[in-house]
């Protein structure tokens, strides 16, 4: 096993990075559990909604695309 | 009785779903026995990363941009099918649709609804773009999925590609429209004043930001849902005579990436319309 130290904290640093994506899974399911506990209260103005629930789904999983972001960066750019 | 009950309840569904859970168990035995064989290791050698590598069609000398290779390949057959869906299947413009011309209109008429709605009726310039994006992205998806295909918007060069081009139209379309009053998307005016440079400069950011979540949902998905069905073909090579197994999670995880290559599809051309309502009315 022979390898230096800047790699090493490069895979650690991606596997941190790694992290962030589970997080923002605990952001999108926040926004489809909300929105689910909301259309069953009102099921007749969920309908309407679903494009809001998408546009709010695609902005909290934008943050967890960044700490893939990073990840990436770590593993191939840097 | 559990099978008879399947039989007299529902037998239509049944009787169609017998051939691919038959197809299922005959490539499952076909592993299995490929299994018991000891040289299994060649035969499921699978990196999952391989799938994305762009490869000339023919020989293999170096890639330039005029090189045509597999991705170039796999765009045209997109193309080509879009034009048979939207062009050969309404051709017939026939008053009761047939299963084709069907097809195209409801996908025309939900990208329609969903400009006009999210958008506003000022934006139905915009919309031979946002379905020609939007039919772009579904098929490259769509055509990803085939076993041994390529997956073009799994790359980030070509979503970011896209984005950048919605990215450059949203901007200009604002300036044009909107002149100067454009910037007023950066000046909260229902913030308290004392805020309003810190937001100004927070919504900077994020609006430059924009094409770079947008292209990267796209490939990032795209790509990792591909890798996992890989990962999971790859387990096959490991597990010797229990080499069938991985199938079922194969097919389980295949099910999942219908699905996301559709969601992936409508979220970027949703997002693509909520860009251009803010190009359009720029007042918070």
């Amino acid at each position: 096993m022979e390898g230096n130290i800047a790699e090493l904290g490069q895979f650690i640093g991606a596997g941190l990075a790694g992290m962030g994506a589970g997080v923002a899974a605990l952001g999108v399911g926040n926004v489809a559990g909300n929105f689910l506990a909301g259309a069953l209260r009102n099921p007749s103005a969920a309908a309407g909604q679903t494009a809001t629930l998408f546009i709010g789904i695609a902005f909290a999983e934008a943050l967890g695309i960044f700490a893939f972001l990073v990840a990436l960066l770590l593993m191939f750019a840097v | 009785m559990a099978s008879d009950v399947a039989n007299s309840d529902q037998n239509k569904p049944a009787s169609k779903g017998k051939p691919i859970a038959f197809v299922l168990l005959a490539i499952a035995a076909v592993l299995f026995i490929l299994g018991l064989l000891d040289d299994y290791e060649g035969v499921f050698a699978i990196h999952p990363m391989d799938q994305f590598i762009v490869s000339p069609l023919f020989g293999d000398g170096a890639v330039h941009w005029y090189t045509p290779t597999n991705v170039t390949m796999w765009m045209a057959l997109c193309i080509l099918s879009i034009v048979a869906l939207m062009v050969m299947g309404t051709g017939g413009r026939a008053i009761v649709p047939s299963r084709g011309q069907s097809i195209a209109e409801l996908v025309y008429g939900f990208v329609r609804k969903m400009v006009e709605d999210v958008a506003g009726k000022d934006a139905l310039p915009f919309f031979p773009y946002v379905l020609a994006l939007f039919m772009f992205i579904l098929f490259s998806n769509l055509l990803g999925l085939i076993p041994m295909s390529f997956t073009t918007t799994s790359h980030i060069a070509v979503t970011a590609i896209l984005a950048a081009a919605v990215f450059l139209t949203v901007t200009i379309v604002g300036f044009v429209k909107n002149g100067t009053a454009f910037l007023g998307l950066f000046w909260v005016t229902s913030a308290p004043l004392a805020l309003r440079p810190v937001l100004a400069v927070i919504e900077l950011i994020s609006y430059f930001v924009r094409p770079v979540s947008h292209s990267i949902r796209l490939a990032g998905n795209l790509m990792a849902g591909h890798a996992v069905l890989k990962v999971f073909a790859g387990f096959a090579g490991a597990m010797g005579a229990a080499a069938f197994a991985p199938i079922f999670g194969v097919v389980a995880i295949y099910g999942l990436e219908v699905l996301v290559s559709v969601i992936q599809a409508y979220v970027f051309t949703i997002l693509t319309c909520v860009y251009l309502k803010d190009a359009l009315h720029p007042h918070h």
